[in-house]
């Protein structure tokens, strides 16, 4: 057995300005990789990666011409944030594994690895509410499990290797139709040098009765993690996927750049459910979108506490009669993040619905972005959108942006777009300190009940955790 | 100024460094600071690059109907073809400029002149009250992404309106101004120039006119408003362009301390028209209300851009941009609330209501905050539907025919921003033209 070494164990200063924990994930371990593609980018990168993986031709043709797609497409820094122009892709190991076959017990998993996520509790929630479980340490998954009960439902869950190996009649016809490789300079990125995330299958009229979690977490310093995860959920079949992820806090950047696609097809219900809380210097840049058949039901519910720069705007495309799509985002911005989030629906078939409700809170210096695109073609009709944007500033010099985009066409739909932006009310405050309570717990309670109408829709081992995470303790800061 | 001959035809279209020495020969008495500006300018807009499809400041934009090619220098006119019919309300004085030329005035009452309120034409005002006019003339930078065409407007810059009133003066009266362009293809660059010292209250009305069957034409105009601590400026812009023209509108408001600035702009005319409007609230107490109504017709473009930012802390803003959509038409409206970090106790509203009265128009809203203060209250809303089917069905139950009670309704959404303007007759010409353009 290799000696485990801890690195940085403690958990760093509890940041007792804003007292939210973000430091849940800040350890450690020293591991021995089989597998390292190296620093830096390049093709023999990915002929690396293709080759561990001993992947079919097609993908590993898939994969060079994304990086391809990757070096020739800018940076979009014409609309985003200038801190991308800090990400050194050549500074970045892009591959990090002890090898490619996950394993199906926590008994066979590597005890360097099993222990960051016995660390983390996953063993023990999945005990308690999961019905499977991928956890996946750096580029590969380390443990992958799914219940008989579900997996003799015909439920496949396994990670993208596997999928596009073992199951291409599933999952190729999807693969990257969702999201092209061109979509933006990241998704090719991902294209190019992807590893790990969960490919599911959920066959007609299966409802899966627990969710399906994958654990993402980074222990390399300047790795890259670029998981890909595709869901396709049968005719009438219902799936709730979750994913938490962490990372230690490193003193150089890390990046975090997955392609999540899901496909509802007809009278499918997909809820994707993502609480990210990543070291404060992880660049997380997510492209996720999925697609609605008729009568289907995609729903994301997107939480972003940590990260140094999440950019990350779950899409439905409504392509079906009545489908209907939904994201509910909550934001947490403290100092030295910028949570730049929201939505994206495209209406592409009559009668289509979409909902987002986006709340965002700035602590300290911290900045949240709210950025949408509801998009409603010619000649369609009984389209609907309803947006609600709510931020809430808690420090003077808190900050927080609105950027929808909003574009209709013709007579027969209808689009409302509402945003508001607040502090927590001083009367608020001190109605509950004269009733006992102290500034502290007063704020956390008015934070609490900020997002609260949206953190019931969670499941509910989820919203105890995150009303955990957005415990805050902020003593003075009122004001 | 020979290596402007270099630039590619394609970015600067008609207006060439020779079409440009024309329009300087044109001015050469007027005083040497402003011909320089006007030389620096025209150097801005040769170099700065036509708008890419990459520019967020041109989102949803038809970039293709920006050309500049085709256009001439506005040529002088007969006096008789205007004729003073095309006046509206009477009010107290009134500036008729045809292809840049002043061809009828209503000068001011003597008890204005004599508290030295100033009201004349922009050449004049250079010539005389150049100490006046020189800070507050093209003094803000252009901020929502048309530099090239703010640059060309300053370099062709030849007439306009100047209006000054001096502190606790109050024109009682609103001061109307008629721009009007005539000629198969003239370029026009009207501007206006209001400026409200402490306590003075002001309403100045600007009409945009083509001639008769005038076909294509450029129209590239701009107006400043600066409104001194305590002042109250009334803004009414109304653009009815000829069908065939590309029009580019370009607001600049300065608000001091404890002013109210109100700014309506009513878009009817061109083919393609684009209005920046930016207002700075720098001071505690500014409040600036930015009101628009737009009729987009057949395939006409109304490419609308706002920026209101609070600069000082207690200030608010009002923002409401109202379009009714037919035809094929395509409106743009994008927004942004910028409050800046010191800026506490603001107060800003946005909001974009679309009409949606044709299932081939095309509504896009890019309602935006960009808030650095926390003890704020700001709020936007965008909403894009069709007439209320209960509305509507009430008025028809009480046996209203549907024709007129779209009509009703119509007017019903415009209201709201008409029932600003507090002078009965100034309501009344801009409701016509409303109404004439629903006929048209």
């Amino acid at each position: 057995m290799k000696p485990i070494t801890e690195i940085d164990g403690a958990p760093a200063s509890a940041s007792p300005v804003v007292g939210i924990d973000q430091t849940a994930g800040n350890f450690s371990y020293k591991v021995d990789y089989a597998f390292d593609a190296g620093t830096g980018l390049s093709e023999d990168t990915v002929r690396y990666i293709s080759s561990v993986k001993k992947e079919a031709p097609w993908i590993l043709e898939f994969r060079l011409k994304a990086l391809k797609t990757f070096w020739d497409k800018p940076m979009p820094t014409h609309w985003a944030t200038k801190d991308l122009e800090n990400i050194d892709f050549q500074k970045i190991r892009y591959y990090l594994s002890q090898g490619q076959k996950p394993k199906r017990t926590w008994d066979e998993v590597p005890d360097d690895i099993k222990k960051t996520f016995e660390r983390l509790g996953i063993p023990e929630q999945e005990r308690k509410f999961l019905a499977g479980v991928e956890a996946q340490f750096d580029s590969e998954a380390a443990y992958s499990n799914i219940k008989d009960i579900v997996a003799k439902q015909g439920v496949i869950f396994v990670n993208s290797t596997e999928g596009l190996r073992e199951h291409p009649e599933i999952f190729k016809k999807f693969f990257g139709k969702v999201i092209p490789t061109g979509d933006n300079k990241f998704s090719a990125l991902n294209s190019a040098v992807f590893s790990g995330g969960s490919f599911i299958y959920v066959p007609p009229g299966v409802k899966v009765a627990q969710p399906l979690q994958a654990y993402f977490r980074i222990n390399a310093e300047n790795f890259g993690q670029f998981e890909r995860t595709l869901i396709i959920a049968d005719e009438g079949a219902e799936v709730v996927y979750m994913e938490g992820c962490t990372a230690p806090k490193f003193s150089t950047s890390t990046l975090h750049s997955a392609v999540v696609e899901l496909v509802a097809l007809k009278g499918a219900k997909i809820q994707y459910i993502t609480v990210q809380n990543w070291a404060n210097n992880v660049f997380n840049l997510v492209t996720k979108r999925g697609v609605a058949h008729e009568d289907a039901e995609i729903k994301w519910i997107d939480c972003n506490i940590g990260s140094r720069l999440t950019m990350k705007y779950p899409g439905v495309v409504l392509k079906g009669e009545r489908a209907r799509g939904e994201v509910l985002s909550i934001a947490l911005a403290n100092d030295g993040q910028h949570q730049d989030t929201g939505a994206k629906m495209v209406h592409a078939a009559n009668n289509t619905t979409s909902n987002i409700i986006a709340k965002s809170i700035s602590v300290g210096q911290g900045r949240s972005t709210y950025r949408g695109v509801v998009h409603i073609p010619k000649h369609l009709k009984g389209c609907k959108n309803n947006t609600e944007c709510d931020a809430l500033l808690i420090n003077t010099n808190s900050r927080t942006d609105t950027y929808p985009a909003i574009s209709v066409r013709g007579d027969r739909n209808a689009t409302q777009h509402e945003a508001s932006v607040s502090k927590v009310s001083e009367d608020m405050i001190f109605y509950m300190q004269s009733r006992g309570l102290t500034e502290a717990q007063a704020m956390s309670l008015a934070v609490n009940g900020f997002i609260n109408d949206l953190a019931r829709q969670f499941p509910m081992e989820y919203s105890v955790e995150l009303k955990r995470l957005i415990d805050l303790e902020m003593e003075g800061s009122v004001g | 100024m020979a290596s402007l001959t270099s630039h590619s035809a394609t970015t600067v279209g008609a207006f060439t460094a020779e079409v440009f020495a024309a329009h300087l020969a044109r001015v050469q008495h007027l005083p040497a600071w402003w011909l320089d500006r006007k030389r620096a300018a025209y150097d801005r807009f040769a170099a700065l690059p036509l708008p890419k499809r990459t520019d967020e400041g041109w989102r949803f934009s038809n970039l293709s109907g920006l050309s500049l090619a085709g256009y001439k220098l506005a040529e002088p006119i007969n006096h008789q073809q205007v004729t003073k019919q095309d006046l509206g309300a009477p009010g107290a004085g009134t500036l008729l400029l045809a292809n840049h030329q002043l061809v009828y005035a209503e000068p001011l009452a003597a008890k204005f002149t004599q508290q030295g309120v100033i009201f004349t034409t922009l050449q004049e005002a250079l010539l005389k009250h150049s100490d006046l006019v020189r800070p507050h003339l093209l003094a803000q930078p252009s901020k929502l992404g048309s530099a090239k065409f703010v640059a060309l407007h300053e370099a062709f810059l030849e007439n306009g309106a100047f209006i000054y009133v001096p502190r606790n003066v109050t024109v009682d009266l609103p001061l109307g101004v008629f721009h009007y362009a005539s000629g198969t293809g003239t370029a026009l660059f009207p501007h206006t120039l209001v400026v409200a010292e402490e306590n003075a209250k002001v309403t100045v009305a600007d009409f945009f006119r083509s001639s008769t069957g005038a076909g294509a034409q450029f129209a590239c105009g701009g107006n400043d408003l600066y409104a001194g601590h305590g002042a109250q400026v009334t803004y009414l812009a109304m653009q009815d362009w000829s069908r065939e023209t590309l029009s580019f509108q370009f607001n600049a408001t300065v608000a001091r301390r404890d002013t109210r600035v109100l700014s309506i702009n009513l878009h009817a005319g061109a083919r393609q028209a684009r209005h920046e409007s930016f207002s700075q609230l720098q001071a505690p107490g500014a409040h600036s209300e930015m009101l628009a109504l737009t009729i987009a017709h057949g395939t006409q473009e109304f490419d609308q851009r706002t920026l209101q930012i609070h600069q000082a802390p207690n200030t608010s803003s009002n923002l409401l941009y109202k379009n009714a959509l037919l035809d094929q038409a395509k409106t743009i409206f994008s927004g942004l609330i910028v409050v800046d970090p010191d800026a506490q106790k603001t107060d800003a509203y946005q909001s974009n209501r679309n009409l949606m009265l044709s299932d081939e128009a095309e509504a896009n809203s890019l309602p935006g905050l960009e808030i650095q203060a926390n003890d704020v209250r700001c709020t936007h809303g965008a909403t894009s539907a069709r007439i209320d089917a209960e509305q509507e069905f009430y008025l028809e139950s009480r046996g209203i025919n549907p024709t007129q009670a779209q009509e009703l309704l119509v007017f019903g959404f415009f209201e709201e921003v008409l029932g600003k303007i507090e002078n009965s007759q100034l309501h009344d010409s801009l409701a016509e033209i409303i109404r004439e353009k629903f006929k048209a």
